[in-house]
């Protein structure tokens, strides 16, 4: 009897808090020493290893192969088959940066002026955004987050989706932004009107780049004063700083190719690129790498192909460019793995693809020798797919990210598991309200 | 006297009859065989290896081995996926204007009278395996206009031609977020949840007085009586009453979709079905109970407050708690492959193959009234249907080549890029419009200057 007592006090009272306590920790992410075995494993950089092992220890892959020794004191995971891919990189988002589209409030990608290069993307960005485990549970591990809004509206940085500081999701690489002039009118602007405002921005834009090369000279000296704009420019004008030029008419780019040759700078990427297609051969002899994207969108012009923006980012890759993609999204970022599925259709084929959501990705951005494919030494951001992570019927099993592995649950996936079979249902006992 | 009348009505009906006959001749139908594919019937399974064929306009048989009659083309699908021609229950294409906002109720005015066959928009769809469309009122007010059911007949410069002939009529509602930004800019009613419940409720009283004006005329015996006078706003509202239209409301709240249920329960009307709906999930027993159907996104969330708690599963809990779901658009984009956003299903709530590719075929079909003429492969029903390199749930599929009424609208052999049949003569330079995916929700089109309104009094 006592016994029973007993083991009724644990049932009641203990049990309940083991469950609990077991639970809390299904729900965060932990590091440690893992083994990832008989899988096929995509490096991406070495090929596929039909069925291998990937070992991660305290962040970084420590092994990967088809006979790699599985140290005693790593947890293991058997996956029978199932394929291990590098964690999917989105090479433009707002992840982070925007909470919902329509509050400005929750808003803190756009900032007042035209020239602000200083503005810091990472600074905003929130580690605890909803979106971002909804993301990261389909295989994006990383995005660039860029900022929005006028001429040169930030500094743009690629993130790890997870972490609980912005520090902590940096994945080592910043860039200016800028949106170059457009010749393009814009809607109710008539041709005169259009061609000024060109040449107002691109007066504003050559301003500032003068400005900042005349710093670069002397921004060492003393008497030269605290200039933040400047001080980001300055960066691009020495080489140390990627710069991310936003393109997309054919006209625009041809005029952006040679602003550059002008100018000179080193670590230049052209982002949108929606008319790439039309001047591929002068972007690949320029030797400019391009994340293109939204893969999923319309044509240009009423007069296009209706498959232009599928095929574009195949049409660039084929003419010896190097590109990546972009969704160009925030809360659906996670739709990555499609839109190289479409780029993938429409001639680009999966293995190009899977490069641009990749190794193209980290190269461009500067950081290929730590993410972007599974390779000893560089950081586990790794996702095992049940298939295809390009199809749609394809789960994902698992994510880690820095070595990480992360919970595969997100609001949507709480919501799901709370609705699906909901208590209660429609009986229960109902006030009848009038009105 | 009267045989003048006689011969004034004989002439007049004549006249009617070769006015419709001409009308519908100009609505090509076609003769084809299709041999040899997977057909993916939806209401019948799968068959493999399986012939298809189309007599004027209809599915007039399937089967094996069939024979092509005389002169009648065949085309050979070996390898390849038949599909029933996509249906999308919202979309904002092939439309001049979309939103009447300058009232909260404005059921007297109807999209028909606003079809833009020119739209390239249309060629596009057709090229994502689109065959149909609701082509609907925007969602700036509580009761909207009436929308418009088409059929994607590309190529034509007649807006008559697009016409779902014998669809029935819908309208479109609107709750939530958007009528009570036209109400808080106009400083009137609604300008809160409460405030679009009441609305309701006192323009279906005020069609029941409507109503009940005119039964109490026409069973007037007195030959001095005097009709009421003639409103089309009433006359719609009490078709909807009496179930003769059918209801489309903007919604996503699940609150705002639990109060309309009420308010048609309370006034007897059952055909209903919640667009866009991204909290349906969370009413989905009551939704199933009301007999209430959805027409939902596969994963947009988080664009605007009421959109903030959704999950891309809502389609698979609604389809698993028994209520007709399809999966639509909105956009001129995303209608261009809804085989895939309907096969996201899969990834969000593991459906099976006939329930993912339902949602965009047999339900919207069903929710437009017109499951009867389109969304299977049957015998009998229209040859509406689009045929595919892969299964169309795959993301490496490709959409060969689509036919309506078996004719054939578009075949990717001979896609000539420019499809235009219509080419502004005013603009010397062609727009280059760069597509941003938030400029996509068309819902709002047209109500935007009332909003600079509420910009600036927003508190």
């Amino acid at each position: 009897m006592n016994k029973l007592i007993k083991l009724l006090v644990f049932v009641f009272t203990l049990a309940p808090i083991f469950a609990v306590a077991q639970n809390n920790d299904a729900n965060k992410a932990r590091g440690g020493k893992f083994a990832l075995t008989n899988a096929k494993i995509y490096t991406v950089t070495n090929g596929i290893i039909e069925n291998g092992t990937v070992i991660i220890n305290n962040g970084i892959i420590e092994a990967v192969g088809a006979n790699v020794r599985i140290p005693a004191d790593a947890e293991v995971f058997d996956y029978k088959g199932r394929e291990v891919y590098p964690g999917m990189i989105d090479s433009g988002t707002k992840l982070g940066l925007q909470e919902i589209g329509s509050i400005a409030e929750s808003k803190d990608f756009r900032e007042f002026g035209d020239i602000t290069p200083h503005m810091q993307a990472l600074s905003a960005v929130n580690p605890n955004s909803v979106a971002i485990p909804v993301t990261r549970v389909s295989g994006v591990t990383t995005t660039l987050t860029m900022p929005e809004g006028g001429v040169l509206p930030g500094t743009a940085a690629t993130i790890n989706l997870f972490g609980y500081t912005p520090d902590q999701m940096y994945a080592g690489s910043k860039g200016v932004v800028m949106n170059f002039p457009s010749a393009q009118r814009r809607w109710r602007q008539t041709e005169e009107q259009a061609k000024k405002a060109r040449e107002t921005a691109l007066k504003t834009v050559n301003d500032a780049w003068d400005k900042a090369e005349i710093y670069a000279k002397i921004q060492n000296s003393p008497d030269t004063r605290y200039y933040p704009e400047m001080e980001a420019l300055a960066k691009v004008v020495n080489g140390e700083m990627l710069l991310y030029i936003e393109v997309n008419t054919a006209k625009d780019i041809v005029s952006a190719l040679e602003w550059i040759e002008e100018r000179g700078y080193e670590k230049v990427v052209f982002t949108g690129v929606a008319e790439g297609w039309r001047v591929a051969d002068k972007i690949a002899k320029a030797g400019i790498s391009v994340i293109a994207g939204p893969v999923q969108s319309l044509p240009t012009r009423q007069s296009d192909a209706y498959d232009a923006a599928y095929k574009n980012p195949s049409v660039m890759q084929k003419a010896g460019i190097k590109v990546a993609l972009r969704t160009s999204d925030t809360e659906n970022s996670r739709n990555l793995p499609y839109h190289a599925g479409f780029a993938a259709a429409y001639g680009m084929g999966r293995e190009e693809a899977l490069k641009a959501v990749t190794i193209n990705a980290a190269e461009i951005m500067g950081v290929g020798s730590s993410i972007g494919s599974i390779e000893v030494g560089k950081k586990a951001n790794i996702f095992v797919a049940t298939g295809d992570p390009f199809e749609t019927s394809t789960q994902i099993i698992n994510v880690f990210i820095d070595g990480y592995l992360v919970p595969m649950t997100s609001r949507q996936t709480e919501l799901y598991d709370e609705f699906l079979h909901r208590v209660p249902g429609t009986q229960k006992n109902t006030v009848k309200t009038d009105g | 006297m009267k045989q003048f009348n006689m011969y004034k009505t004989i002439f007049l009906t004549a006249l009617l009859l070769l006015g419709a006959t001409v009308a519908q001749a100009q609505v090509k139908k076609g003769d084809v065989l299709i041999k040899n594919g997977t057909l993916l019937t939806i209401s019948q399974g799968t068959m493999e290896n399986t012939d298809l064929l189309v007599k004027d306009g209809k599915i007039s048989k399937i089967g094996k081995n069939l024979k092509a009659p005389n002169g009648v083309e065949v085309v050979d699908a070996s390898g390849q996926f038949v599909l029933p021609g996509i249906i999308d229950a919202h979309s904002h294409i092939a439309g001049t204007s979309i939103n009447e906002g300058t009232s909260q109720v404005t059921a007297e005015v109807t999209m028909e009278d606003v079809v833009n066959p020119l739209d390239i928009s249309i060629y596009r769809a057709v090229a994502g395996g689109v065959t149909a469309i609701n082509l609907m009122h925007g969602s700036a007010n509580v009761i909207g206009g009436r929308n418009e059911t088409l059929k994607l007949r590309w190529g034509s410069t007649n807006p008559d031609d697009l016409r779902f002939e014998g669809a029935p009529r819908t309208i479109k509602f609107a709750l939530g977020e958007n009528p009570t930004r036209g109400g808080r800019a106009r400083g009137i009613q609604p300008q809160s949840r409460m405030g679009v419940e009441a609305m309701l409720r006192n323009a279906f009283s005020d069609a029941l007085v409507y109503k009940k004006a005119w039964a109490d005329y026409r069973a007037d015996k007195n030959k001095r009586k005097v009709a009421p006078e003639y409103d089309l706003r009433m006359e719609t509202l009490v078709d909807i009453l009496d179930g003769k239209i059918l209801v489309h409301s903007h919604s996503y709240r699940a609150d705002e979709i639990y109060m309309l249920m009420k308010v048609f329960t309370d006034f007897g009307i059952k055909k209903l079905t919640f667009q866009h709906a991204n909290e349906a999930y969370k009413v989905a027993p009551e939704l199933a109970a009301f007999g209430a159907m959805a027409s939902v996104f596969a994963d947009w969330w988080a664009y605007k407050l009421e959109v903030y708690y959704s999950t891309a599963y809502n389609a698979a809990i609604l389809t698993k708690n028994g209520v007709t779901t399809s999966i639509n658009s909105d956009d001129g984009e995303l209608i261009r492959h809804l085989f895939h956003e309907a096969a996201k299903t899969q990834k969000y709530g593991d459906l099976s193959d006939d329930e993912a590719l339902a949602l965009v075929t047999l339900n919207p079909a069903k929710q437009l009234g017109i499951d009867h003429r389109v969304g299977s492969l049957e015998q009998g029903k229209d040859a509406d249907f689009v045929i595919f390199d892969k299964h169309p749930l795959s993301t490496y599929a490709i959409p060969q080549r689509t036919f309506i009424d078996g004719v054939k609208y578009f075949d990717i052999d001979t896609d000539a890029k420019d499809q235009r049949i219509f080419i502004d003569p005013e603009s010397s330079i062609e727009v280059v419009q760069i597509f941003n995916r938030e400029d996509q929700h068309k819902c709002m089109d047209d109500a935007d200057l009332v909003y600079l309104n509420d910009l600036l009094n927003n508190n």
